[in-house]
């Protein structure tokens, strides 16, 4: 089964150590190799990249790493791709990181 | 650090060593220091020099010499940043001996360079190429320079202890793999090196921007951290000031194809190559830490400016992680190229001296891992050539803080 990294207990995305097609389910194991369950992806997700573990709303938080990398541009469901279609930095555009 | 993070897994780190049976094998510096590569480096004051030192080198084999696109038209801190790279490059402990060359007007006076050397010991010599034309500054040039070359060829290895090695970090050309298990297994060998009284730098400054918490935690004192805090917002105010999105530039077109999609994840991933250890000060760019550990020094991403400021501190190998792959070099330090992306180590096996694939794959430990770079980094020491040398790649780049005249 295709693997998918969680990087911290707070992370609501995991990174996706194979490339993963619609549909297929994913293992979720944390750095150590552990097993932290598993969750079905909703799109295709190429090696590297982000899927959802859990629902998050529009201008919410994305976490990775236990620390947050950004905010929701959309609402993101489980088992989604989380890439730049919707997940924003805040600290990386002027006029949100004005905002902060 | 948070303390619900996976990470503290990965920050059990290495077995501890026995420090006083580590020592390295290096060229023995008049100043105490001691040299992993033994070169004799013909140093351009300015642009004006640079073609002139080319073929110099290229008489002799065996001499160095460097990019230089600065040095005059220059001024104040700028023109100050320009002279501490020159002389730290001269500096440096890889370094046996220098020639100095000038046009002899520029900005930056040969004399404020070999001043900048004196107290080093090492061999200085200067030419003026206004004094005497071209053809003969070559000639003049190429004799001096043999003579240096034969005396440096005579210095052998000796046993020095590892506190006199200083590695920077680096990473560049990164994706997903590189915070997941590339930066975390340098992170690792970093805190053994810090551990055994080695020094370590942590540059690329816009790319601690949304993980300066992470590192401001782990100042040894409350002023250090308000110093992290400055240089990340110093850095952020001049992006800024722009007037643009970061986007497209950090992350860049490779990093957010390899799944790394806002600043804020990049320097999360990029900080781990810095371990756990505690921070001892923050250092302008090219500027020589005052003591041991583990420091941030404040260059830009661009990987030959950032690798240029930190072997103008004083490093003398830097272990560069990537997810995309690099070639980069530099003209006196060994640069090991490190990647934990499978198909990247495959493309580019001419490239990458440390493939660590398997542990994305699964099939090894990050603590193995980390014991094979710690061994692929002493081996370096000792003088095994990195991928890059074996190319003669040797990219130098100065930072320029201010605009040119």
């Amino acid at each position: 089964m295709a693997r998918a990294v969680v990087m911290g207990r707070t992370d609501n995305v995991a990174t996706v150590l194979a490339d993963v097609a619609l549909g297929q389910e994913v293992e979720v194991v944390d750095e150590t190799g552990r097993s932290r369950g598993g969750v079905q992806a909703i799109d295709d997700i190429p090696f590297g990249h982000k899927i959802a573990l859990r629902h998050v709303d529009e201008d919410r938080q994305v976490v990775k790493y236990g620390h947050t990398i950004g905010t929701a541009t959309a609402v993101i469901r489980v088992g989604q791709h989380v890439d730049t279609h919707n997940l924003g930095s805040v600290r990386g555009r002027v006029e949100r990181a004005s905002q902060r | 650090m948070n303390s619900s993070d996976f990470r503290n897994a990965a920050a059990a780190g290495l077995p501890p060593l026995d420090l006083n049976e580590l020592s390295i094998h290096a060229y023995a510096r008049p100043d105490g220091s001691g040299g992993v590569r033994n070169h004799v480096l013909v140093l351009p004051a300015s642009a004006c020099a640079t073609r002139v030192c080319q073929q110099i080198v290229q008489r002799v084999p065996g001499a160095v010499t460097l990019d230089n696109h600065a040095g005059c038209g220059q001024s104040g801190k700028d023109l100050a940043q320009t002279l501490r790279t020159l002389s730290g490059f001269g500096l440096n402990a890889n370094v046996a001996a220098v020639m100095v060359v000038g046009l002899g007007c520029e900005a930056l006076q040969i004399d404020e360079i070999t001043t900048a050397l004196a107290g080093s010991g090492k061999p200085v010599a200067a030419l003026v190429i206004q004094d005497r034309g071209t053809t003969r500054t070559i000639e003049k040039g190429e004799a001096l320079c043999r003579k240096m070359v034969g005396d440096a060829a005579r210095l052998t290895r000796t046993p020095t202890s590892l506190r006199s090695l200083t590695v920077g970090l680096q990473c560049g050309g990164s994706d997903a793999t590189s915070g997941l298990v590339a930066n975390p297994v340098l992170g690792m060998v970093s805190d053994r090196l810090v551990a055994a009284g080695a020094t370590v730098m942590l540059a690329e400054t816009p790319e601690c921007i949304g993980a300066e918490t992470v590192l401001m935690e782990r100042a040894t004192d409350p002023a250090v951290a308000s110093r992290i805090e400055a240089v990340v917002g110093r850095f952020e105010e001049r992006l800024r000031a722009t007037g643009e999105d970061f986007l497209g530039s950090q992350p860049g077109p490779g990093n957010i194809a390899g799944g790394i999609t806002t600043i804020e994840e990049k320097s999360l991933g990029c900080v781990r190559k810095a371990g756990v250890s505690p921070i001892s000060g923050v250092l302008e760019y090219a500027e020589r830490p005052p003591a041991s550990g583990l420091y941030l020094m404040d260059t830009p991403g661009l990987d030959n400016e950032s690798v240029t400021g930190e072997v103008a501190g004083g490093c003398q190998i830097i272990v560069f992680t990537t997810g995309r792959g690099s070639a980069l070099g530099c003209p006196i330090a060994p640069v090991v190229k490190v990647t934990a992306n499978g198909r990247t180590f495959e493309r580019m096996r001419d490239d990458i001296d440390v493939g660590l694939g398997e542990v994305v794959e699964g099939a090894d430990s990050m603590e193995s891992a980390a014991q094979r770079l710690w061994c692929e980094l002493l081996l370096v020491a000792e003088g095994k050539l990195t991928r890059s040398e074996q190319h003669g790649f040797d990219e130098f780049a100065i930072w320029r803080i201010g605009p040119s005249y």
